[in-house]
């Protein structure tokens, strides 16, 4: 009886994962191939036709916005872990997190305002005399959907970075720091070597999240070229083609596959 | 003698003042950069016309307002199918997760790893072309456009983080207490109710908060599923953004921040780090 209570008690929730989750999962592989009740590869070469752009448009601003998180969360996890003033280290504590709970709708709505030609970005900068009021321009296109993502992603895996650096050996930080490195030097040859494995898994799942966003690119880059996910929902919505929609669909399974192949990769390197 | 010993302190001193120079232009960007947006915002909430180029509105009022909260209102009766479903989605996760989390951290499980990396699954792709795909299956078992469809969405997607949770949080429960609870006579299950289960309630609570959340801000599956018939504040925002209305859109915007904001300043008392050390394992 004992042997049954724990498949018994994990199964209700299994069946939601499978049903709700895995069942669309094959269906969207295999719809992907499927044309007009044949199979075939006619959605992947309408694909390639119509959106060979923006799946390249998609993987670089993508990439680029990783790119960005990582650098920038490894900045925030250094000067939390080396900083020398209490009072600055706390200031950032605070203050690098607030991004993270903020939903991507709202995200979407907040750098839509901000960053648009007349926003407070803009009139900041205009009024510091960093711009001039006649060069403004909106950033709303690739430059604003790679604000929204480093904006919302850096704190999560800041987070992620920075407890994985403050677990580490005090010893080794303070005798390089005693033998006259510089923190930069501590950061990048000690510290960011030892975190590596933290800090690809946070930029592996940022990947995956921000190849699954529909609403910033709706909401701050509708022209073209734009990402997968906007093409997806325009291409239900206009001509309810679920063949080209799968197709794209696996495209971006793919290349976020690419980038856990990565992660896997440089893990085995490190782990060998 | 004194003013001797007193030159390097004064010196380094001066030097830390010089210091907060780059500190203060750096963190003032920072600060500007992460709630200039939220400002602007705000702003947006009570601008009753606000156009190119101006840099900051023409009127301000709370107009905007009185129509969101009118009583026969769109964004009152998204606010509560939100709200409902929410709650609907927080209940259905929680009575999935309850089980499933205590089996994962007490009791003999088969493939135990595979079990806990299956409910991982809908975090590990993107989630898109699977909604795309329930929405299609829903269409055929006339599931789209229900709030029944939009909950089951919103469970599958909160499982990850009530199963996970809630294992942590049964795992972190100290094995003695309930073995002695045992030794003086109460039944398994008595044991479950009156010891384990109210130790695990913080770690609990912190998921359903969690899953809570993630239903009121979820959009990309509601947007699939519900739409056009069930509107709950995302898509409202959504919509309201889209016809050019900013006002609607930003104070939707700061009706779905209000939540996310006081679970960020409250989550250190109910995520304790015992538990966030066994999320996972």
């Amino acid at each position: 009886m004992a042997r049954f209570l724990g498949p018994l008690l994990v199964s209700p929730a299994l069946i939601i994962i499978l049903l709700l989750f895995m069942l669309p999962l094959a269906a969207s592989v295999i719809g992907a191939f499927e044309v007009e009740g044949a199979y075939g590869l006619g959605n992947f070469t309408k694909a390639y036709d119509f959106y060979t752009q923006d799946i390249v448009f998609t993987a670089v601003i993508v990439g680029l916005s990783a790119l960005l998180t990582g650098l920038l969360a490894i900045a925030i996890g250094g000067y939390l872990t080396l900083g020398e003033n209490p009072t600055a280290v706390a200031i950032l504590r605070w203050l690098y997190r607030w991004p993270m709970f903020i939903p991507f709708i709202v995200v979407g709505q907040i750098l839509r305002t901000f960053l648009a030609k007349s926003g407070l970005l803009n009139s900041t900068l205009i009024a510091l005399g960093l711009i001039d009021p006649l060069s403004a321009t909106s950033y709303l296109d690739w430059r604003g959907v790679v604000i929204a993502f480093v904006w919302k992603q850096t704190p999560f895996v800041a987070l992620m970075v920075a407890g994985a650096m403050a677990s580490l050996d005090r010893g080794t930080i303070e005798a390089a720091r005693n033998l006259g490195a510089s923190r930069l030097r501590i950061l990048v040859e000690i510290i960011v070597p030892q975190v590596t494995t933290t800090l690809l898994v946070g930029l592996v799942l940022s990947f995956v999240t921000m190849m699954g966003v529909l609403s910033v690119p709706l909401m701050i880059n509708a022209q073209a070229p734009t990402m997968i996910t906007a093409d997806i929902a325009f291409r239900l919505s206009t001509y309810r083609d679920y063949g080209v929609a799968n197709a794209l669909g696996l495209i971006s399974l793919a290349i976020s596959g690419v980038a856990a192949w990565f992660y896997l990769r440089v893990n085995m390197r490190q782990s060998r | 003698m004194s003013a001797v010993l007193a030159a390097p302190r004064d010196y380094s001193s001066l030097r830390n003042l010089l210091w907060w120079l780059p500190r203060a232009v750096i963190l003032g960007a920072l600060a500007f950069v992460i709630f200039g947006p939220l400002f602007n915002m705000l702003v947006w909430t009570v601008a009753e016309r606000w156009y190119f180029p101006h840099t900051l509105p023409i009127d301000y009022g709370f107009s905007y307002w009185g129509r969101v909260f009118a009583p026969r209102g769109n964004a009152l009766q998204s606010l509560v199918a939100s709200i409902s479903i929410a709650l609907f989605t927080v209940a259905g996760s929680l009575a999935l997760a309850i089980p499933a989390g205590y089996a994962l951290a007490r009791l003999k499980l088969p493939l135990r790893g595979l079990v806990l990396l299956a409910f991982l699954l809908p975090q590990a792709f993107p989630n898109l072309p699977v909604y795309v795909n329930i929405a299609r299956l829903f269409y055929e078992i006339g599931l789209n456009g229900t709030v029944l469809g939009v909950v089951l969405v919103h469970v599958t997607h909160g499982l990850v983080y009530a199963v996970w949770i809630a294992s942590a949080a049964f795992s972190a429960v100290d094995r003695d207490l309930e073995l002695a609870a045992r030794n003086l006579g109460a039944s398994g299950l008595k044991a479950f109710a009156d010891v384990t289960l109210p130790l695990a309630a913080p770690g609990l609570m912190a998921s359903a908060i969690f899953v809570f959340l993630e239903s009121l801000d979820e959009f990309t599956g509601s947007y699939f599923v519900g739409a056009p018939d069930v509107t709950t504040l995302p898509l409202l925002l959504y919509s309201a953004g889209a016809g050019g209305n900013y006002q609607i859109a930003s104070i939707t915007a700061l009706l779905l921040l209000v939540p996310s904001i006081a679970f960020m300043l409250v989550v250190e008392k109910f995520l304790r780090a015992d538990v966030l050390a066994k999320v996972g394992q």
